[in-house]
């Protein structure tokens, strides 16, 4: 064995899977896993913990792979970790866990997330239960979203003994994890609905169709509704737009719509009421993780799916695998372009994309090298459907239908970082609210982190 | 789950439900709007709340059965129960918010158009239980389509029916009827009150334009979730994108842009052709080729 090269993992056929919505990644075997972790060298010092928003003690649960006691790994990880079958699969590891590995010194890391996602299916298939909550304390916390903050929060207070409620606003639980990230990276019935499901054994009750701000207030559930504390989790989910001429034409949409009718509403499946329209020819407006989810979810919808973005491919924002996996199935990839305009045909339809060309300058504030446009380059691309993947912002719901909860000017929830807490008494929040759009994991790291510090504060009340 | 209590056929193909969600029947205010799932593999339908009570717990809508999901939602009946209902969404009309002193100082006029009678209750209801008998036009095709007439007859000043075919009422459209109160009538107006087609909205706000009245709208755009994440219902007011969900659905009438709007909202019209034909020949299932749907992609 070649203890420098990872062991290969199977996946759909590119072209097969492009025309269908079936998970990407089919995951390691019990012995390839086992072959993978035997190539960690179990270091003393890991360069990977330290690296983990949420400090899963990585070289322990790859030693128990490593010996085939998958039971023992999942224990390890979920002594940190309450969602890993949805992080093995979404973390971004190469930038994170796997970024410092010392095999990648000379050749490939170790494939910690593939083995994160094995340990967690498997556990998943044998049904192994990783944790068992304390008896009921006499404390009641309500949970705001479904996503992964609120998840994680939810689930490690459910197991220290509170009472939980978690009120989602849509009709399904599970946040972005169920409207955004498609089916072919994150299976919904399997991978989500058994996370859900855990939730519901510890004890957590989930209310969906609740929305906090206009349904009820996070006021009403503090005074008189029973609740001692409050967690918000609310995400970021409000599409943002370029405001370039053109962009109401029928048949520009944001990518959380797109993806909100396929994913959430599911109108892949003929079965179900709800239309999609995708046209022949897309372009995908940015370069992030949705700006791969849209297109290559054009793609499998029919399209020809091209992905336009400002930068360079080095500076695409999304996961490696991703624009792999994306460039695979044949998205196609126009960079350092930029759109300026959007043309409609006399019935108000797209009918083409006025674009600009880029080169790159000088490096900005986030260090990478400035978009400049080529002054007399535009031209004309010729397309029929536009995705806007520009990122998202915090919905101002809850912060502007709740006194003293303060938000900073992009709309965000200020809280403090190690323990969550906001500037109002009794409620905290994490994830996206908090930051702005970023990861499951680091959402899932607030959410744990404004559980420890609920617990810490309500365990002193008597 | 959500229980209808009540189901009332008001005029051929629309209907009156009144569900049980005692937290919207609390918190619910004239102007805003529900999500509605049908069933498990149904859309999420925004429709406006027609009324409500906190007492009873229950938020009434009226539905017209046009679209393929609007057909299944009506197949139901009393003591059937409705997957989802949210809510309340959307802003509670701009009349809800304003001072009372000022508001009894205006004379207005609501302007409904068909199924725009039901949000344009509340409105009334609200303003009749301060004291203020606001003036109101309703126009339908034709006397069988007129709605909730006693309900809003016993709530506002004048009632203006206007049909189409002239079966009931004034024989034409509102506009003209509107138009004829304040031009040979002596009717004075501050504030017009529309909600019904977007193409009728379109008119009064014409209208109302060259008689300088202000006017509000409440616009009934494509929505997915209602709460500001999809975008689907951005509408243009005053040259800027606005999302109708979280920043409407009311808006001045005078800086809409109709014609814009009015092309949003065909946007699913080949998609929803196809499953209206699937829903009325079930033989034909995933057969398109004995009809032509013209466009469809």
């Amino acid at each position: 064995m070649d203890r420098f090269k990872r062991t290969p993992i199977s996946e759909q056929d590119p072209k097969e899977r492009a025309k269908n919505f079936k998970e990407v990644c089919l995951g390691y075997t019990k012995e390839e896993a086992m072959r993978e972790a035997s190539r960690c060298l179990n270091c003393k010092k890991p360069g990977c913990v330290p690296n983990c928003p949420v400090a899963i003690n990585i070289p322990k649960f790859i030693s128990y792979v490593k010996e085939g006691d998958f039971e023992s790994a999942a224990k390890v990880i979920a002594e940190s970790s309450s969602l890993p079958a949805v992080c093995g699969r979404v973390c971004p590891q190469e930038t994170q866990c796997e970024k410092n590995c010392v095999l990648g010194i000379k050749g490939e890391a170790i494939a910690i997330g593939k083995l994160e996602r094995f340990v967690a299916d498997w556990s998943r298939e044998h049904d192994i239960n990783t944790s068992k909550p304390l008896p009921y304390n006499g404390k009641k916390v309500a949970v705001i979203g479904s996503g992964p903050s609120g998840l994680s929060c939810a689930g490690d207070l459910a197991k220290l003994g509170y009472k939980v409620k978690i009120f989602e606003a849509l009709h399904e639980p599970g946040g972005v994890l169920v409207y955004g990230i498609p089916e072919f990276r994150l299976p919904k019935d399997t991978v989500v609905k058994h996370e859900i499901d855990n939730l519901r054994k510890l004890g957590v009750d989930i209310e969906t169709d609740v929305i906090i701000g206009k349904t009820i207030t996070i006021d009403e559930l503090l005074n008189g509704g029973g609740y001692d504390a409050v967690f918000v989790g609310s995400g970021a989910g409000l599409p943002k737009f370029m405001n370039i001429p053109g962009e109401n034409s029928n048949g520009v949409f944001s990518a959380n719509e797109i993806l909100t009718r396929n994913n959430l509403m599911k109108a892949f499946r003929p079965e179900y009421a709800t239309p999609i329209k995708i046209g022949k020819k897309v372009a995908v407006v940015g370069g992030g993780n949705v700006a791969m989810d849209a297109a290559r979810t054009a793609l499998r919808l029919g399209g020809e799916a091209h992905i336009v973005y400002r930068r360079s491919l080095e500076e695409l924002p999304a996961r490696t695998e991703e624009v792999h996996h994306a460039k695979e199935e044949g998205v196609i990839f126009d960079l350092l372009t930029n759109p300026v305009e959007i043309i409609a045909d006399e019935k108000g339809w797209v009918k083409g994309m006025k674009c600009i060309r880029m080169k790159l300058g000088e490096p900005d504030e986030s260090g990478r090298r400035k978009p400049v446009e080529i002054k007399g380059s535009e031209f004309l691309m010729d397309v029929d459907t536009v995705i806007m993947a520009l990122g998202t912002s915090p919905n101002p719901l809850i912060p502007s239908t709740t006194k003293g909860l303060e938000t900073n000017k992009r709309n965000c929830i200020i809280a403090q970082e190690d323990t969550g807490l906001t500037t109002k008494d009794k409620v905290y929040a994490g994830g996206d609210a908090v930051t702005g759009s970023a990861t499951v994991i680091l959402a899932m790291a607030a959410g744990r982190k404004a559980a420890a510090a609920i617990h810490e504060r309500l365990s002193k009340e008597k | 789950m959500f229980k209808i209590a009540e189901k009332k056929l008001l005029a051929p193909d629309i209907y009156l439900m009144k569900v049980e969600a005692p937290r919207i029947a609390k918190t619910a205010k004239p102007g805003q709007f529900v999500i509605v799932i049908t069933d498990e593999r149904g859309e999420r339908i925004p429709l406006t709340i027609c009324d409500y009570d906190s007492k009873t717990g229950l938020v009434a809508i009226v539905v017209q059965a046009v679209g393929s999901s609007t057909k299944e939602m009506v197949k139901l009946n009393e003591g059937d129960s409705l997957r989802d209902f949210v809510g309340p969404l959307g802003n509670p009309s701009e009349l809800a918010n304003m001072d009372i002193e000022a508001l009894k100082k205006e004379k207005i006029m609501f302007v409904a158009g068909g199924v725009g009678a039901a949000p344009v209750y509340p409105q009334l209801k609200y303003l009749h239980g301060l004291g203020i008998d606001a003036d109101v036009i309703v126009g339908s095709k034709s006397k069988n389509y007129m709605i909730l007439e006693d309900e809003m007859r016993a709530v506002s000043g004048n009632f203006y029916p206007a049909t189409d075919d002239g079966s009931y009422g004034f024989k034409g459209l509102v506009t003209n009827l509107l138009e004829d109160l304040i031009k040979n009538k002596g009717k004075k107006y501050d504030r017009v009150v529309t909600i019904g087609p977007m193409i009728m909205m379109k008119f009064v706000c014409k209208l109302t334009k060259k008689y300088g009245i202000k006017t509000i709208v409440s616009l009934n755009s494509i929505m997915v979730d209602g709460t500001g994440m999809c975008g689907a219902c951005r509408v243009t007011v005053g040259g800027k994108t606005r999302f109708t969900c979280v920043e409407g659905p009311e808006f001045d009438g005078h800086l809409v842009d109709f014609d814009e709007a009015m092309r949003r909202q065909t946007i699913y019209k080949s998609e929803e052709a196809v499953k209206l034909h699937r829903q009325n020949d079930p033989q034909e299932k995933g057969c398109f080729c004995k009809i032509d749907l013209g466009g469809v992609k």
